[in-house]
């Protein structure tokens, strides 16, 4: 009863698994045709990538922590959608996300780090919510699309930072607009420190207690959008407002809820970035994730369930990527940029291209029947 | 089973050069498990109109697009003129003077009627020469066929009757020779229907064939010469129309005794439960939609009203339902008034027992991408019997589908099935069992047997009957004069907007209805 298969039934696994697989691997075809082009060679540049990606406990580490970003914003991207809404925002939502949990950060002092996740959490949750809410509010009421507000509210949420951080969050007397140090008890623990002390070895990368928490958003959404009335109320609004509206639901409060648990998810990259790696407060530490985010959600087809592994693949693109770098001088940052670019058009935008393919796979020959 | 008894036309029109326009032998189609054509062998004779009849589902419509070429057949022949072709498109069946106007219209709303006409014959780069020709031949063609439409309106701006003029025109202009109809009459008001018919009987004069696929089975009695009747994908039986009636059609069609009259006994009207006194609708434009209606439903009473669609029912059924505001006026819903101000939406009226089986399913009373466990709990989701707190038990919901589907006959019985892939008939009865099954003192119904076969319309009237009968309110709006006449103790008709006139069921002739629905307040007949 939860994922619901297709217009045309296909099978759970063949949108789910299959689909995607044909577009990953055909992404990673054109990839090596690019390798190729620029004279390198593929096969061992896809080797670097996935070794570096996965093959040491610090790649694999790294990985993980871009996964757990990208959990966050994808989630936010999902709720959106099931609600009809098109959120474009997470990226403006985790900067606003990421200030509320400084700043709950920057206040408590030395409180203990579990007592201040909660506290941090509500902080991001808050300050993402606000700044999906306002969007909401404008579409409800105001009639002004969310594609259009929500890029919009990505300007504005980066001018305000700026702002804050030039002028008024800054540490006194130095240069660069960053807030002062958290103190050290509020760090959330490592996964390398938590591994350390169950007697697993690994090297250090930033990656925190953050993917826990990512998890249970996973769990938490997946239960909310298939299993409770207000899930049934936002799934309602966003197949058919019409028949909301004669089912007794306001289309304008979920729209608006909606938007707010958007944000509130998408603001929680803040705990991951800002709590759990930076420590204080700096700019663009979003770093694109938001956008990366609509991606993951497409190709995890608004599924937690799709969306973990679609995080966890372009974490592998990430930090693979960095390691490609390393290794082959001839390939530069730009063209990692280009084959992250290819994956993200063949398994978020082309998504569908095969479907037809599929479902005429998958239709009984009239003779078999 | 039935005599096949197919003649050629009986009619003086220009003598025919085949002996049948179009031939369909042994055709078969299947979509995956779905048999919905079994070696169907049809022929139509030209200077005809040949009905085709069947419920839903019956494969009447991929017949039909088998033979415009959206479909391929499995297995089969089509011979035009004697001639065996391949129709691969529609643009091979528009090449053979073959064409079809589909119950959603294919117009582009933004162009004008001769645009739209011209759309793929521009036969050049420039415009206005071509416009200038198609004007012409167009022109002709409504002196041939009376068919008159303004050339140079926007297509958005027209009556759904006039869209449809607009698409046979497009079909001849394209040199149809044989023109496939499907279900043209379900979209119309009775004037409409009429002034449709008067142009099907000039192309038949005109020795042009007609295929006319009609739930309707007086207009297949009013305007056919043949009838193919379609069962669950095969021809079950043929008649020249002069030689059958309703009922033996109708049985045909269900393959059993069907049962066209509604049982009922007379009304015991109870104490009013829904009354509306002087209530106005005012639209975005500022028109006035809805103009100081004033009405009463009792408990045990079924109230219908008729009218032209476009005269203020929706409007009314809105207000009643709680989903369109009122400027003024007021409501008593069992025994409460309701002013323009007083909070009133679909969650309270059906807090207070009042349900509503909407004019328009698929806009509003279903959702077609969800599950029909889920469309089945559409405006009851917050009720506690389906789950604890904020939870909704998806084992108590599909349990509770599976019960109305038992109730109401709803086919095939699949809770998990996509609402979409019902037909019309098995989604309408999904619908009336949700919305009688908490058994509400009042029920609002829009429509209730649009795009439903004849054997689900008996049922659905015997469920409203019942409900009746239990001592409930009904109000009923229906464009079918039929429907309305069969179920209602009293009648109201609308106009303009207006309620302009009431009739007790012993009144009420189709006549009476009819002039005071044209406006004529007394109901005189003239
Ligand atoms: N494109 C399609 N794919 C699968 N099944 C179809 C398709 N079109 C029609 N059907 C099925 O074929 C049968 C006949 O449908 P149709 O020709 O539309 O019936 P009718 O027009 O007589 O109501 C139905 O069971 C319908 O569900
Ligand atoms: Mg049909």
């Amino acid at each position: 009863m939860s994922a619901g298969t297709g217009p045309d039934n296909l099978p759970w696994w063949a949108t789910g698994v299959l689909l995607p697989v044909i577009n990953v691997v055909l992404a990673l075809i054109v990839s090596a045709i690019v390798i190729l082009a620029i004279g390198e060679d593929p096969l061992g540049a896809m080797w670097t990538m996935v070794q570096g990606a996965l093959g040491t406990s610090e790649g694999l580490g790294y990985t993980l922590y871009y996964a757990t970003s990208l959990i966050f914003t994808a989630l936010a991207v999902a709720v959106a959608f099931h609600g009809g809404l098109f959120n474009i925002g997470g990226e403006g939502q985790a900067y606003l996300g990421g200030l509320g949990v400084g700043l709950v950060c920057l206040a408590v002092g030395d409180m203990p780090w579990y007592l201040v996740l909660p506290l941090s959490v509500l902080g991001g949750a808050a300050f993402g919510a606000l700044w999906g809410a306002i969007p909401g509010y404008l579409q409800a009421y105001r009639g002004s699309h969310v594609v259009i507000t929500t890029i919009m509210f990505n300007f504005i949420a980066s001018s305000l930072m700026v702002y804050l951080m030039v002028n008024v969050l800054i540490r006194p007397g130095q240069m660069s607009p960053e807030s002062a140090q958290f103190d050290k008890a509020t760090f959330l623990p490592l996964v390398q420190d938590m591994a350390a002390a169950i007697g697993i070895q690994m090297n250090p990368s930033p990656l925190n207690f953050s993917l826990f928490l990512a998890l249970a958003a996973c769990v938490l959404v997946w239960a909310f959008i298939w299993h409770t009335r207000w899930g049934f109320a936002l799934r309602t609004v966003g197949a058919n407002e019409n028949a909301a509206r004669y089912a007794g639901i306001d289309p304008k409060k979920v729209i608006i809820i909606a938007m707010a648990l958007s944000g509130a998810l998408a603001g929680l990259l803040g705990v991951n970035e800002i709590h759990g790696v930076q420590h204080r407060l700096l700019l663009n530490f979003p770093a694109g994730m938001g956008f990366t985010g609509i991606a993951v959600a497409l190709m995890g087809r608004n599924h937690p369930a799709g969306i973990v592994p679609a995080a966890i693949l372009f974490g592998m693109l990430y930090q693979g990527g960095t390691e490609l770098i390393f290794d082959y001088p001839s390939i530069s940052r730009e063209l990692v940029v280009v084959i992250q670019g290819v994956v993200i058009l063949f398994a978020g935008a082309l998504e569908h291209m095969f479907r037809p393919a599929l479902v005429r796979l998958f239709t009984p020959k009239p003779a078999g029947v | 089973m039935h005599a096949v008894t197919v003649t050629p036309a009986p009619h003086s029109a220009p003598k025919p050069a085949h002996e049948w326009a179009v031939e369909l032998v042994g055709i078969d189609k299947r979509f995956g498990p779905v048999h919905a054509n079994k070696d169907v062998t049809l022929r139509f004779a030209p200077a005809s109109i040949h009905g085709l009849v069947g419920e839903n589902g019956a494969g009447k419509s991929t017949l039909m697009s088998i033979l415009y070429g959206f479909y391929q057949a499995d297995s089969g022949q089509i011979l035009v003129r004697g001639q065996e072709v391949a129709i691969k498109g529609s643009q091979d069946a528009i090449g053979l003077g073959i064409g079809m106007v589909h119950q959603h219209f294919m117009l582009v709303e933004t162009f004008t009627v001769l645009e739209n006409l011209l759309l793929g014959h521009e036969g050049g780069p420039l415009l206005a020469p071509a416009v200038a020709r198609a004007r012409k031949d167009v022109q002709a063609l409504e002196r041939t066929f009376g068919l008159e439409v303004p050339l140079d309106a926007l297509v958005s701006d027209l009556p759904v009757g006039v869209q449809q003029r607009v698409e046979i025109l497009k079909a001849l202009y394209r040199g149809a020779d044989v023109l496939i109809l499907d279900e043209p009459t379900a979209v119309l008001s009775p004037p409409e229907v009429a002034q449709l018919f008067r142009i099907l009987e000039r192309l038949r004069a005109e020795g042009r064939t007609v295929v006319l696929i009609t739930h309707k089975l007086k207009e297949i009695m009013a305007i056919t010469d043949h009838v193919s009747v379609l069962r669950r994908g095969a021809v079950v039986a043929e008649f020249a129309t002069a030689e059958t009636n309703r009922q033996q059609l109708a049985d045909a069609m269900v393959g059993r005794k069907a049962n066209l009259e509604v049982e009922k006994a007379p009304a015991a009207a109870g104490p009013v439960l829904l009354a509306a006194e002087g209530v106005n609708v005012v639209d975005a434009r500022g028109v006035t939609t809805l103009k100081n209606a004033s009405l009463t439903v009792r408990a045990g009473e079924i109230v219908g009203v008729a009218g032209v669609a476009g005269n203020g029912q929706s409007e009314l059924l809105g207000v009643l339902s709680g989903m369109l505001p009122f400027a003024s006026g007021t409501l008593t819903v069992k025994g409460e008034m309701l002013t323009a101000g007083s909070p009133y939406d679909p969650a309270d009226a059906r807090r207070r027992g009042l349900a509503h089986v909407p004019e328009d399913r698929l806009k509003l009373a279903v959702v077609k991408e969800f599950p029909a466990a889920q469309s089945a709990i559409l405006g009851y989701h917050a009720e506690k019997a389906l789950g604890r707190g904020w939870r909704l038990d998806w084992k108590r919901v599909t349990a509770k589908t599976a019960e109305l589907m038992e109730r109401f006959d709803v086919r095939p019985r699949d809770p998990s099935l996509r609402t979409a892939l019902f037909s019309g008939g098995n989604q309408q009865k999904l619908v009336m069992a949700r919305e009688m099954e908490k058994e509400p003192d009042i029920l609002l119904v829009g429509q209730p047997t649009r795009g439903v076969d004849i054997g689900a319309i008996a049922f659905i009237h015997k469920q409203l009957v019942g409900l009746r009968d239990r001592g409930k309110a009904i109000l009923l709006i229906s464009a079918e004069l039929d429907e309305i006449m069969a179920l209602s103790d009293r009648i109201l008709v609308m106009c303009d907007g207006e309620i302009v006139g009431e009739l007790s069921a012993a009144e009420a002739t189709e006549g009476r209805i009819g002039s005071m629905m044209a406006g004529v307040a007394s109901g005189e007949e003239q």
